[in-house]
């Protein structure tokens, strides 16, 4: 029944045109840009459509799914319990969470929390990962169809500060980085049932960067960043496919667009697979300026462009990584920003998101302020922002 | 084509049906078999999909299986249980609410399952809270004794600001006898402190402050860790070994009392470096003799920046090589037992050669406790002295 179930409600979606869901951190394509229109309204004024309390504390952004909106969040003392919650984008109602214990670690840094990785979904399912390494599955009507403890499974794979990485799906295969000090490895897990495709051990150093989806048009891999480089495998085997080897950073997640990887790396490094050593990446540019903070890079319209710490935004050419503009804006960043229809959307600690104008050289439209901290990166899908804090889900649109 | 779909009707229909009674000790099996790196999983997917049709009248049958449940197990029995509750509390039979608060005064089930079965309780009786915590100080869940905790601490600030500080004293001081998580215990030992009653933190926890400790041994580009040297093999407090820095022997060290100090990540804090030298790429041991009065489950909890392993009556229970990713209180918990009577505990501790301001520390603070955090004192007690 639940497989029927599952395939009449894909052949649904489908046709119903989910395109417009923002289904994994930094969207569908981990590119942080919305492929349709942008945001609903005059954004000049930004304003809050809804706001639903969140009951416990979550860096994961929210990722949508149709009309749903699901976010993870971490609750009570040792942020042991873990929820997975679904809210009607249309009007905030809350559908159902759903709890679960921990059984990984859930010690982290005072400014991280346990439900810091986002979580993902093929469009049928929803995977939720936590910190701890528990790993969650549920059909879209909350039902759990397979729980994986990733730390049960490998007792050392565990960082004293967080863990971070969000999911990746591609081919029916459920990425997650389990990057650490100890016991540091990447897995694969099949959507369906849960169980292993492929373990492949990384290299044994903290890592709290993301997978991203590359593409040449022909197929489709995972890209993993570490501190020593980047390695492009196979979703359905987990090798590897292209490599580059000449170290990156372990925080802000490179960006990958049309067959080509930006990499905080160097300042940025702009890769792609070798044309003469298919297997070793070649690189296209560096630029040492271009030096990511928290915030990861994001690609749009031939540019590329970096939040620096504190809070610097430079556009830069795709092609060559020379600076095109600078604007500074206020704040200090956590999350990563984001694109809608030609607008970059970022947020600052302090919770203030900045809508900025990207064919006015980086002009600010207009600001909105959320009042509390925000430290993740937010959402967007069919006309609205989605962005959380630790106490909060917010849908922002024009007024 | 038409037998073809009412063929396929009735099996989609009987895929559908809710789990029968008489079937669900068969489904539960299932999902209670699923075991590590997905272990199960096939059968306990197509089984979890029935047990969440599970009727409102056989919901605790589900909260009982968690008994002898792994943690993993749990989490799919809690999956299951919450998509059947929520569909009971959409249902006009609503949630079997007396069954619900029976299981939640038998402390004889399982801490989770009690807590789960508490919280749906609430949401079908937003009643219950009054009625079922002030009795939950005692209480074997941690989840459910922090509940009782804190609404005491809340009457105790009422009392304080109420210029009533006797019986915010009382209140305060029955808190604490229900307080286990660092975070409420903090609070009340300050609480406490500016009443002028200051709270034995390194008692109250159970952190072990003395140690018989023998070092440096070599972690000269982190050999130490995997090296097996002698302590390890061997514990004879009278011998010398060769260390890195010449012939040692075992000496009996103390952390420094700081009675003041409230702060969970500080208290009974074992700082090596300041009691034997700043050592780098270095490795020392540090043992104990812990009596117990049974033979026991416990969680053996450390808190160290440095690369660690711990031994207790010569099996290795758990270690973990991470250099400097903080230090916080119960920041490691390793379950293990404890037999009756004397108990041999051994620390393994790694310094790196990192030179960053932040990378020097090499301490740890070490505790027993039961398995829902309360801590658990060797009987010669005070539980801080080595042997």
């Amino acid at each position: 029944m639940r497989s029927t179930c599952l395939c009449l409600l894909g052949v649904l979606l489908f046709a119903n045109g989910a395109c417009g869901d923002w289904r994994q951190f930094r969207g569908d394509a981990t590119s942080a840009v919305a492929p349709d229109t942008g945001l609903a309204g005059d954004l000049t004024q930004p304003s809050i459509q809804w706001s639903q309390e969140l009951p416990g504390r979550g860096l994961s952004s929210p990722i949508v799914v149709g009309d749903q909106v699901i976010v993870t969040a971490s609750s009570g003392y040792g942020q042991k319990r873990l929820h997975v919650l679904s809210f009607d984008a249309g009007d905030g109602t809350l559908q159902w969470d759903r709890q679960y214990w921990a059984t990984g670690r859930t010690v982290c840094h005072p400014k991280s929390s346990v439900a810091a990785p986002t979580p993902a979904s093929d469009g049928q399912r929803i995977f939720a990962f936590y910190s701890s390494n528990d790993l969650a599955c549920l059909d879209l009507d909350g039902n759990l169809l397979w729980y994986r403890g990733l730390t049960y499974d490998y007792p050392n794979a565990s960082n004293s500060l967080g863990m971070s990485s969000s999911l990746v799906t591609a081919d029916g295969v459920v990425v997650a980085m389990v990057e650490n000090d100890s016991d540091s490895f990447t897995i694969g897990l099949d959507v369906a049932t849960g169980e292993d495709r492929w373990r492949i051990e990384r290299p044994r150093a903290a890592n709290w960067t993301s997978p991203a989806l590359w593409s040449n048009g022909e197929r489709t891999l995972v890209l993993l960043q570490s501190s020593k480089g980047v390695s492009a495998i196979d979703p359905q085997t987990g090798s590897t496919v292209w490599q580059y080897a000449d170290g990156a950073s372990t925080i802000p997640s490179l960006v990958a667009v049309e067959g080509l990887a930006f990499v905080p790396s160097h300042g940025l490094t702009a890769i792609r697979p070798g044309t003469t050593t298919p297997d070793v990446a070649e690189i296209v540019w560096q630029e040492g300026s271009l030096n990511p903070g928290t915030a990861s890079p994001l690609v749009f319209d031939g540019s590329v462009f970096v939040l620096s710490n504190p809070n610097v935004l430079t556009r830069a050419s795709a092609a060559d990584g020379k600076t095109e503009w600078k604007q500074r804006l206020t704040g200090n960043f956590s999350g990563s920003p984001v694109i809608a229809g030609g607008v970059l959307y970022a947020f600052s600690e302090d919770g203030t998101g900045h809508v900025v104008d990207l064919a006015k050289e980086g002009e600010i439209l207009g600001t909105i302020e959320l009042g509390e901290t925000v430290l993740s990166t937010p959402a967007v899908a069919n006309g609205g922002l989605y962005i959380r804090s630790d106490g909060h889900l917010w849908k922002i649109a024009g007024k | 084509m038409l037998n073809r779909t009412f063929l396929l009707l009735c099996v989609v229909a009987l895929l559908a049906s809710p789990a029968r009674a008489d079937d669900l000790d068969r489904l539960i099996s299932l999902v209670k078999a699923v075991g590590p790196r997905g272990a199960g999983h096939a059968e306990a997917t197509s089984a979890i999909a029935k047990l969440e049709q599970t009727p409102a009248g056989e919901l605790v049958r589900i909260l009982a299986a968690f008994d002898d449940a792994t943690p993993l197990a749990a989490n799919w029995l809690r999956g299951a249980f919450e998509a059947a509750a929520a569909s009971a509390l959409q249902s006009p039979q609503g949630l079997p609410l007396s069954d619900l608060e029976a299981f939640v005064a038998d402390r004889t089930h399982s801490s989770i399952a009690r807590r789960c079965a508490y919280e749906w309780l609430v949401q079908g009786d937003p009643t219950a809270p009054d009625r079922i915590i002030p009795g939950m100080l005692d209480d074997p869940s941690a989840e459910m004794r922090r509940d009782a905790v804190a609404r005491l601490l809340t009457e105790a600030q009422q009392a304080e600001e109420a210029g009533q500080p006797m019986q915010a004293l009382a209140l305060y001081q029955q808190a604490l006898t229900g307080a286990s998580d660092g975070d409420q215990v903090e609070t009340l030992a300050q609480a406490l402190a500016k009443l002028e009653q200051p709270v034995d933190l390194v008692q109250h926890f159970a952190i072990v402050t003395e140690w018989q400790v023998i070092g440096p041994f070599d972690n000269h580009e982190l050999v130490g860790f995997a090296a097996v040297y002698p302590p390890e093999t061997e514990i004879k407090l009278d011998a010398e070994y060769e260390g890195t820095m010449g012939p040692m022997n075992w000496t009996r060290l103390a952390a420094e009392p700081q009675p003041a100090v409230t702060d969970v990540n500080e208290v009974g804090k074992f700082d090596l470096a300041k009691l034997t030298a700043p050592h780098k790429g270095a490795v020392s041991y540090a043992t104990t003799e812990f009596i117990s009065t049974q033979d026991q489950p416990v969680e053996f909890r450390i808190a160290t920046p440095n690369a660690w392993k711990l031994w207790v009556n010569g099996e290795l229970v758990f270690g973990q090589e991470e250099y400097h990713r903080g230090m916080m209180f119960d920041q490691y918990a390793a379950r293990g037992t404890l037999k009756q009577g004397r108990n041999r505990i051994l620390l393994k501790i790694c310094q790196n050669e990192q030179t960053q301001d932040w990378a020097q520390e090499w301490a740890f603070q070490f505790r027993v406790c039961d398995l829902a955090g309360k801590g658990v004192v060797s009987a010669d007690n005070p539980a801080t002295a080595a042997k």
